[in-house]
């Protein structure tokens, strides 16, 4: 039980950082980022070539890759989402251009990093072992506590901070937030940046655990959809209890279900399906968007 | 002045469509042969390793004047395409290949792929290597497809005996990917292993082939304290973490998987933790590559960055295609006559010391010639790089 709550507060943290730049997105300019997942890689390769490759200081490392996804972001949204937003008002049009990202990235990735699976140096060596009872690696538990000051860093950020204020009052309402002065283009752009940077932190964070490959964007973008739609899209605590009932319940099916074989996403699936069809919205979503 | 100038110029004039006229003459013909198999995605590594040991190889063949088959001298030209590991894709690169007048094809990588391409292939005329172990597609009335490496099912039983024997390992766990090729390994790994005798703690955890954190996977393979934990058809990306993941949680025992593997990601991803760990190899550890191999991985190096060990087993199928074609030049654009020639042929193996041939095998396996004979290494994974366990041939 000690290895399920554990395992779970640990896969939970993660996903819920992956979540939250997904809903930030979605919640301030109603875009599906089918490229978010890529945009996690990218992170992980960046701070393999700065931490693993050129031998940088591991939080320089990943100061660098969250610097990259933010600006990167930054342009992608001044540069295309803004200009389609503005000129079509149909929804596939963003996202048909998040999957062309999407596609774009891996490709991009396999030229500049390879088809390689890339790992880096561990950043803590040791496991905590409590009689076999709990056995965790030192560094994922750093990671994980890392993952949950970031959380409630970004949190606070939005709650007391003038761009988070002008981010929440965007995402409640576009019109209303322009006509009390906020620069909606502005913040719109960094909105798209902060939510690329924040799929760069975790991607830069869980390099040291995982390692990155190429391919592991797509299946990053389905889980983090998943999180947000049993959140609620575009809910920030949303996308954070989404992250974590995800974690707990991958956590324990793989530790009750194990001995009947891969079952235990097939049952998240078809909980989630029921669960959608009680309740679209998700957990903290509003019916009405 | 002027004159002499004109002179001067008619003279250079007509030099030049003199060197152009014999350069185009001597201008060689193009073979191509093709390559379908998965170069993006999580699987990519496998196909891409193929690719570019194709390309390399070609790129070393006409920049040193060609491949002479009969009275001519071919450049070889690769022509890819990339399934996607969808068996749907796969067909329509095997179509693509069938129009594009292709007999010769490398891939698919997987089992679905390879199964899925063969009505198009034995229709259309075309040989085609996959890398796939289902039984069915190599054994008649199959006749189109040759295996291009060795299969777990003759690999295992040869791993597993080595270490009963020498490491004394009793009990097997078997861990596989929820999908249709490493499932097929794990069935066929257990089937192999109670065969010799051992005692099979743990056969039914497997885990999503996207999985990044393998802990809570393996936690409870691990509680069975297997002597020899057997990684079903694991590819490269997964490797080092589920190594490292078992290491965390306290594994002693042996490791192994019966895929090859590449000694840098290993390094990489669990360093010190994947010393020990045993995979089948091809034939580049310093002991048994031959100077062709050295400089093969060289060029590999040279074209694309780095190299990929999975590539020593890769190295081979286009060699195997280009000496069959050699022994009998008619087989370059009817395929039977391929068939034919597999029974008899025999060549020197460039890639190995000593007296290695290639040459098909099959015969125990599949009752006809219809797989390369590439030698099966088993490596030991230790700081750093691969060295050679053992080696055994098939069949």
């Amino acid at each position: 039980m000690e290895q399920i709550l554990a395992n779970g507060i640990y896969l939970g943290s993660q996903y819920a950082m992956i979540a939250l730049g997904l809903t930030l997105i979605f919640a301030l300019m109603n875009v599906l980022n089918f490229a978010h997942g890529q945009m996690y890689v990218l992170g992980g390769f960046v701070t393999y070539t700065f931490y693993g490759q050129l031998g940088f200081p591991f939080v320089v490392a990943l100061f660098l890759a969250c610097a990259t996804l933010f600006v990167l972001g930054a342009l992608i949204e001044k540069f295309l989402f803004g200009p389609v937003i503005r000129r079509s008002s149909r929804e596939e049009s963003t996202m048909l251009l998040a999957a062309g990202l999407a596609f774009f990235f891996d490709a991009v990735i396999l030229l500049v990093f390879g088809e390689k699976q890339r790992g880096v140096p561990k950043i803590v060596d040791g496991v905590f072992n409590w009689d076999f009872r709990l056995i965790m690696p030192y560094d994922r538990i750093l990671i994980c506590v890392l993952a949950i000051f970031s959380i409630v860093g970004f949190i606070l950020f939005m709650q007391y901070s003038k761009t988070g204020r002008a981010l929440r009052a965007l995402a409640q309402d576009r019109t209303a937030a322009q006509l009390m002065g906020v620069n909606v283009d502005r913040y719109s752009m960094i909105g798209f940046a902060l939510g690329a940077m924040l799929a760069g932190l975790v991607g830069g964070l869980l390099v040291t655990i995982t390692g990155v490959n190429l391919g592991m964007g797509g299946p990053t973008s389905i889980k983090a959809f998943m999180m947000v739609m049993i959140g609620g899209a575009g809910v920030i605590s949303g996308a954070i209890a989404g992250g974590i009932i995800l974690g707990f319940l991958e956590a324990i099916g793989l530790a009750v279900l194990s001995q009947y074989g891969d079952i235990t996403y097939l049952l998240i699936f078809v909980s989630l399906m029921i669960f959608l069809a009680f309740r679209p919205q998700g957990l903290m979503g509003k019916p009405w968007g | 002045m002027k004159r002499r100038v004109i002179i001067k110029s008619a003279a250079a004039a007509v030099a030049l469509s003199v060197f152009t006229s014999a350069g185009a003459m001597a201008e060689n013909q193009t073979l191509k042969i093709g390559f379908v198999g998965v170069t993006s995605g999580p699987a990519a590594a496998w196909g891409i390793s193929n690719q570019r040991s194709m390309e390399a190889r070609a790129a070393w063949i006409n920049e040193t004047g060609g491949y002479t088959i009969g009275d001519t001298t071919y450049d070889i030209e690769i022509v890819s395409f990339d399934d996607q590991k969808d068996p749907k894709r796969a067909i329509a690169g095997m179509e693509k290949m069938a129009q594009e007048g292709i007999h010769y094809v490398v891939g698919p990588n997987v089992d679905d792929g390879a199964a899925a391409v063969r009505p198009v292939a034995e229709a259309n005329g075309i040989m085609y290597f996959p890398y796939a172990f289902p039984k069915e597609l190599y054994t008649a009335p199959a006749s189109n497809a040759v295996l291009g490496m060795v299969a777990n099912y003759q690999s295992g039983p040869a791993i597993y005996k080595h270490l009963m024997e020498n490491e004394g390992v009793k009990t097997v766990a078997f861990i596989a990917a929820n999908e249709s090729d490493p499932l097929s390994q794990r069935d066929g790994g257990v089937a192999a292993a109670k065969e010799l005798g051992l005692e099979v703690v743990s056969d039914n955890v497997t885990y999503q082939v996207d999985t990044t954190d393998f802990t809570p996977v393996l936690t409870p393979v691990m509680r069975t304290q297997p002597d020899l934990l057997v990684l079903s058809g694991v590819s490269p990306a997964n490797a080092p973490q589920l190594i490292r993941s078992a290491r965390e949680l306290g594994f002693q025992g042996l490791i192994s998987t019966e895929t090859a593997q590449d000694a840098q990601v290993l390094r990489e991803g669990a360093g010190d933790l994947a010393n020990g760990f045993i995979s089948v190899g091809g034939a580049s550890t310093p002991e048994l590559a031959s100077d062709a191999m050295r400089e093969f991985v060289e060029r590999y190096t040279d074209m694309f960055g780095e190299y990929n060990d999975e590539s020593n087993t890769k190295v081979y199928a286009l060699e195997y295609i280009l000496e069959t074609l050699k022994a009998d030049p008619a087989a370059i654009e009817d395929v039977s006559v391929f068939q034919a020639t597999m029974d008899s042929f025999e060549a020197p193996n460039p890639y190995m010391v000593g007296d290695a041939k290639l040459r098909y095998v099959g015969m125990s396996s599949f009752g006809q010639k219809r797989q390369v004979a590439v030698p099966l290494v088993v490596n030991v994974y230790q700081d750093g790089e691969f060295k050679t366990l053992f080696v055994a041939e098939v069949d």
